[in-house]
């Protein structure tokens, strides 16, 4: 009687789940920066096309290319391009595809500042290096004039945790401080000369908050949606530009007529009189040749979808669309994946 | 014919042992085999992904202080002085104000206040260690930098350990977190080992003309000396492991420094926050190489207190 009862149940459960079943599971991994705009995208396009499923584990960018490496998932997503040495490992050479932009900006909480600081590459980069330890160094007052700055230390905040945030921070700060290219260099993880460490974009944000008189760097995003104060940057043609959808899109439009056919590029200090000098693409590591052919296919119209309705969710979730100069050259790209 | 004086105890258990206790004997035996092999798994894995940095660097990894993840150096120093001080500090804060409490509440509290004070701290115990992180960052790093680290290095600043700025985050902050979370285990443990201490030797004590105070310190406190002792060992195992909590105040710079209220980096710390995106070989293999020294500095401090019971237990032995 108990297992006639239980082998009921068993059947009634699994009749309620096989609506439930999906013609096609496509597993995906990377970026957490991205994340947000992904689980978007893959809803709205399940929303459009209810057989197709695809899962996003927001395990950071190593993590995807790692993931993809050893194939446990379809395709990966990055903040920092694939280098030549991560190719060489995969027995499919990956595709990279831009999907969205974001910028990195300096965050900062000093004392009776109120206004919008500007910070010219120079100063970041001493202030960063530990060269400039005060925020009323005459430096900083050249670019701010008529701002009151206190006689107090500058507090530098940095990322304790490896993240495409600070690969972008740092390759910029390489192009434009040779110092800091020999003394310190480029990388998700860096040996930082001053600072205090912490985790996430949060931490950082939620450290700088907290502590007066001091400086970090995050995403745009965390930035605009903490309401906080977030400088200038002087780009490549003398500009102070603070950093919106607008002038990070202008960034990769200006990078776009030398942007590589593999797409991996960094688009730091880009040419462009509004270009916001601290920007970068975000990819999604695509296997050039996917052996389930009905997975290649959903893949191909996905990205399709991406490359255009997609690009409209960008600005409500503080992302950066992509420019159609961009666009239009991974659609062409499209085609190579076999 | 002669009865043998000595039972035959081997006949014995031939006769009375039966195929449900052999059954019995080889399932525990295999549970407890399964955790040696476990162990040695563990050490076998922590000692085969780690040979990249130990070939590269051999010896000279316990004793470097860079850690440059874009230059491929790497070195555990900072990492070990940063454990080790913020694990002491703890230890330093906890023991007098575990050993305190659990000596009040198992001598001199009613026991309707002990029972209540107990369940308590017991909950403390039971307390995710990241809630203590935040409850550190957004309450205590802010105390401490604005009241006081201040305060310390007015009273106390000609002393190394309480010179130079004050950031609220540092090795001072990460040992106080880490006391907050030691010390009901040192309250829990401790007190079980004062109750269990027998009533005839307090009223001997008592008896032979002793006060009260007398009577807990010298004599009831030394009889429960090895479960005190047990305590102390494993809140520094829980220190000493600690991830969270400590990372999220102890500012991440993996710099050594004189000063207390400079930040530092733990070994456990540093593996959360960038094995995740540690790429390449050698960078993988130096945060596993890190996790094998910790392994070893808790053999070594674990070998060190069983060295102390023992010594210890003989001594009482002799009196």
């Amino acid at each position: 009687m108990k297992l006639k009862r239980m082998s009921l149940a068993v059947a009634g459960l699994m009749a309620v789940a096989a609506p439930f079943a999906v013609a096609q599971q496509i597993n995906a991994a990377g970026a957490s920066f991205p994340a947000v705009i992904y689980q978007k995208w893959f809803e709205e396009y399940r929303k459009l096309h209810t057989d197709v499923q695809i899962n996003y584990q927001s395990i950071g960018s190593g993590g995807g290319i790692a993931q993809l490496t050893s194939g446990t998932v379809d395709f990966g997503a990055s903040d920092v391009p694939m280098t030549d040495e991560q190719i060489s490992k995969l027995a499919v050479k990956p595709l990279h595809f831009p999907s969205v932009l974001g910028g990195v900006v300096p965050t900062y909480n000093v004392a009776g500042v109120t206004q919008d600081l500007k910070f010219a590459p120079e100063t970041l980069s001493g202030i960063f290096l530990g060269t400039i330890t005060k925020w009323n160094d005459p430096r900083l007052a050249k670019d701010n004039p008529g701002v009151k700055f206190p006689n107090a230390d500058i507090q530098v905040v940095h990322r304790s945790d490896g993240s495409g945030t600070t690969f972008v921070w740092t390759d910029y700060l390489s192009k434009v401080s040779p110092d800091w290219k020999s003394k310190v260099g480029a990388g998700a993880s860096v040996n930082w000369p001053v600072g205090l460490g912490q985790k996430g974009n949060e931490g950082v944000a939620g450290t700088v908050k907290q502590t007066p008189n001091s400086i970090g760097y995050v995403e745009l995003i965390y930035a605009v949606q903490n309401k906080m104060a977030y400088g200038s940057v002087k780009n490549a043609s003398g500009n102070f530009v603070k950093a919106d959808f607008n002038t990070v899109t202008d960034a990769a439009a200006g990078a776009a007529k030398n942007i590589p056919d593999d797409f991996r590029v960094s688009i730091t200090n880009a040419a462009g009189k509004n270009a916001y000098p601290i920007s970068t693409f975000t990819w999604l590591l695509i296997p050039s040749h996917i052996p389930d052919a009905a997975k290649a296919k959903t893949i191909k119209a996905f990205l399709q979808w991406m490359l255009a309705d997609g690009q409209k969710y960008a600005a409500g979730l503080s992302y950066a669309s992509l420019p159609k100069e961009v666009i239009a050259k991974e659609v062409k790209q499209i085609a190579k994946i076999q | 014919m002669a009865t043998p004086a000595v039972a035959d105890t081997a006949a014995i258990r031939r006769r009375t042992t039966q195929t449900g206790d052999i059954v019995a004997r080889l399932i525990t035996l295999a549970f407890a085999a399964s955790i040696i092999l476990i162990t040695f798994l563990l050490v076998w894995q922590l000692w085969s992904q780690s040979a990249a940095t130990r070939h590269k660097f051999g010896f000279s990894f316990l004793f470097t202080t860079t850690w440059n993840p874009v230059t491929e150096e790497f070195g555990a120093l900072p990492f070990v002085y940063g454990t080790v001080v913020t694990s002491v500090l703890a230890l330093l804060i906890s023991v007098p104000l575990g050993l305190g409490s659990a000596i009040f509440l198992s001598e001199l509290a009613p026991a309707g206040i002990s029972n209540a004070l107990t369940f308590l701290i017991e909950l403390l115990a039971a307390i995710p260690s990241v809630i203590y992180g935040l409850l550190a960052l957004f309450a205590l790093v802010p105390l401490m930098r604005d009241y006081g680290e201040p305060f310390l290095k007015s009273t106390l600043g000609f002393l190394p350990w309480f010179k130079g700025p004050v950031y609220g985050f540092g090795l001072l902050t990460g040992g106080m977190v880490l006391s907050i979370m030691t010390i009901p285990f040192i309250i829990s443990v401790s007190r079980e080992a004062l109750l269990a201490v027998p009533r005839e030797q307090r009223e001997a004590a008592l008896a032979l003309g002793a006060t009260r105070w007398e009577s807990t310190w010298q004599i009831v406190v030394p009889y429960a000396k090895l479960g005190i002792l047990g305590s102390i060992f494993l809140g520094l195992a829980r220190a000493l492991g600690e991830t969270m909590a400590v990372t999220m105040v102890i500012g991440n710079d993996p710099k050594i420094s004189a000063s207390l209220f400079a930040p530092g980096y733990s070994i456990a710390a540093v593996i959360a926050n960038e094995f995740s995106e540690a790429t390449g070989q050698v960078y993988q293999s130096a945060l596993i190489e890190l996790g094998l020294v910790l392994f070893l500095l808790t053999i070594i401090i674990n070998g060190l207190a069983r060295l102390m019971i023992v010594a210890t237990t003989r001594k009482g032995s002799k009196r």
